[in-house]
């Protein structure tokens, strides 16, 4: 009978501190459109997968009359469960306590899962929604967030982290989720800044609203610092579960086989890029003739659209894609696509997804603007990451690869496995039309006709230099390739590449342009 | 290589772009690389983007707002590269403001207890 009444009283606690900040708050946190920390976690994980640690953890704290407060759980939910069947690691912050406010046992609970990730190799979700830090706490509270980044940087590489902001995540709290590799944001919901509207209006006299200053959309547009967008916290979850079908668990793993499937019928690869170079087309629609199920999972899709990113399966193995989007400023690289690329490339290269670059660009974009941001130091981490990159690299050459471009985007001089040219390629040291100009800048000068003759020597140019033979001669390409045979080759290249290994120089890290 | 960007269309790029469906509903505007023009969307950030203007050595921009405490210099006056030309108060510092170059006081904008804005320009040396 003694047990008994022991276990009634085990479940009158876990009751108490499940209410979290208790029915008010609550109801505060429904009428802000949010759901509650536990509910996130439920709707994420597999079906009754959540198994909760530290329910019972209070904090310390002990001035300006924090000993007489009691915060459930020390306002952060954390636990294991599963998602597709297998094992992650989460944290949700929880609004309704103490506007989830990050005291020192808080970020101990967090780090004691983040560290449980780490050991037992799954991936880490962690739910951000949280006024800052606990001001009460002092320095421990600054203690706490130090603990977090330190780990989330320990991580880095060797599990997946994802994070999703459901909430306001300000001040320091933002550089967790910046550590990590993947931030989902919710739109409306999500708040990202490092100084609120308020500090800024008084420091600076300059007046924006909480949405414009850090929202889900801005992070997604302009920042950069979101990859995925949702309307609602559901389609967010989705997306998470989406993401997770394509990722290994680890460094040391390979994401897992899925069933191998042929690309839609509606894509048709031979009727999307035109043969004018200086047309438009979708890049997208060309990834979705060439992965199975036509299903392609674009990362940062509102960021630095002339580049585009993302996962596909081919033959149920995951690939990561970097291609020159020619509908977006021509599909040139610049300061924010390189670096959009350049991360890519090494989340793929850190969890052993090959990469397959489909290239299609003019070169940089001119611009004192781009000069003055430091495209130079930008541009550098394409081929920085490239070329440190040893997962196998599969390039594909569609139409246009001229001057710098055709280096960085995984040439075989960057060490790629396989280097492909459609039969259209024009791969050279710049457009025709400037070739030219230069090149025959005296027999044009003294025509008696000079634009007739730059016409001339324009076609001349494009007929000896701009196609994809004088690169296939010197071996820079191992083969031209018809369009419709793109698939097929990507995923022979992709199966014989599987026992892939190099050797690089013994080092501690190299110093990549950051 | 002259580097330009030019917005107007190409009736040549237009002509052939009819024919190409999936651009079509878009605003396609060029976007010139090189000698080479390029039918393309741009991006809001692109768009939007500052246009180059040159800063001449004697124009002093506040880089904070503030208020200003003490102004060191006359209008007309002869200054020399390095003189205190005013203090002003921004984010909790008093922020001494230095005379840039040689010459003499065109423009001067701003005087004990004013507040300025970010951006504002303070005073001019010619």
């Amino acid at each position: 009978m003694a047990v008994n009444k022991k276990i009634l009283e085990l479940k009158k606690r876990r009751q108490q501190v499940l209410l979290g900040g208790g029915e008010q708050a609550i109801q505060k946190q429904v009428a802000m459109g949010k759901l509650t920390a536990r509910e996130r976690i439920m709707s994420i994980l597999d079906k009754n997968s959540f198994n909760e640690y530290d329910l019972f953890v209070e904090h310390d704290a002990r001035d300006f009359d924090m000993d007489k407060k009691v915060l459930h759980g020390d306002g952060v939910v954390v636990g294991t469960g599963t998602i597709h069947k297998k094992p992650v690691c989460i944290f949700a912050q929880d609004f309704t306590v103490a506007g989830g406010s990050l005291g020192f046992m808080h970020s101990r609970k967090i780090t004691k899962i983040m560290d449980h990730s780490l050991k037992m190799k799954m991936p880490l979700i962690g739910i951000n929604d949280s006024g800052g830090a606990r001001i009460q706490e002092g320095v421990n509270s600054l203690a706490g967030y130090g603990e977090i980044f330190f780990r989330n940087t320990l991580a880095s590489g060797v599990i997946p982290q994802i994070s999703v902001i459901l909430g306001p995540c300000a001040g320091g709290a933002v550089y967790s989720p910046a550590l990590t590799d993947f931030v989902f944001v919710v739109d409306k919901i999500s708040k990202m800044f490092i100084t609120g509207p308020e500090v800024i209006k008084t420091v600076l006299g300059e007046e924006i609203s909480m949405e414009d200053l850090g929202g889900a959309r801005v992070h997604s547009e302009i920042t950069g610092n979101a990859h995925f967008f949702a309307e609602s916290e559901e389609e967010c979850f989705e997306q998470i579960k989406k993401l997770l079908s394509f990722l290994p668990w680890s460094n040391q793993e390979k994401a897992v086989r899925s069933k191998p499937g042929l690309p839609k019928k509606s894509f048709d690869i031979t009727s999307i890029v035109p043969s004018d170079p200086r047309q438009p087309y979708d890049v997208r629609d060309l990834v979705k003739c060439i992965v199975d199920g036509s299903d392609f999972l674009e990362v940062q899709e509102q960021w630095a659209r002339n580049i585009v990113i993302g996962f596909g399966k081919i033959g149920g193995e995951t690939v990561g894609f970097v291609c020159n989007q020619p509908l977006v400023l021509a599909g040139v690289l610049d300061v924010d696509s390189s670096d959009k690329a350049a991360r890519f490339i090494r989340f793929c290269d850190a969890f052993n997804i090959p990469i397959i670059t489909l290239v299609d660009l003019p070169g940089y974009l001119p611009g004192v603007d781009q000069e003055h941001a430091g495209v130079i130091r930008h541009g550098a981490k394409v081929l920085y990451a490239y070329s440190e990159a040893t997962v196998p690299k599969i390039t594909v050459i569609i139409r246009k690869a001229y001057g710098g471009g055709y280096i960085a985007m995984n040439s075989r001089h960057l060490r790629a496995d396989f280097v492909f040219a459609w039969p259209g390629a024009e791969i050279a040291v710049m457009g025709p039309e400037g070739a030219a100009n230069i090149i025959f800048r005296k027999e044009i000068m003294s025509a008696e006709d000079p634009e007739k003759m730059r016409k001339l020597k324009i076609k001349e140019y494009k007929e000896k230099f701009a196609n994809p033979y004088v690169a296939a001669a010197r071996g820079y390409i191992d083969s031209v390739i018809e369009p419709a045979e793109t698939r097929m080759l990507l995923h022979h290249a992709v199966e014989v590449s599987a026992r892939k290994e190099i050797y690089l120089p013994k080092k501690k890290h190299g110093i990549p342009p950051f | 290589m002259v580097k330009k960007m030019i917005n107007e269309p190409d009736s040549n790029i237009e002509n052939e772009l009819s024919e190409i469906p999936c651009v079509k509903k878009l605003k396609c505007k060029i976007l010139q690389i090189e000698e080479t023009k390029y039918r393309t969307t741009f991006t809001k950030k692109f768009e939007n983007r500052k246009k180059y203007l040159p800063v001449p050595p004697g124009r002093i921009i506040s880089t904070l707002p503030g208020t200003v405490l003490d102004v060191m210099v006359k209008n007309n006056e002869t200054v020399k590269e390095g003189q205190p030309l005013m203090i002003y108060e921004a984010m909790k510092m008093k922020n001494r403001v230095i005379v840039p170059v040689n010459g003499k006081v065109k423009i001067l904008n701003v005087k004990k207890g004013d507040v300025v804005c970010k951006g504002q320009l303070i005073a001019e040396i010619e």
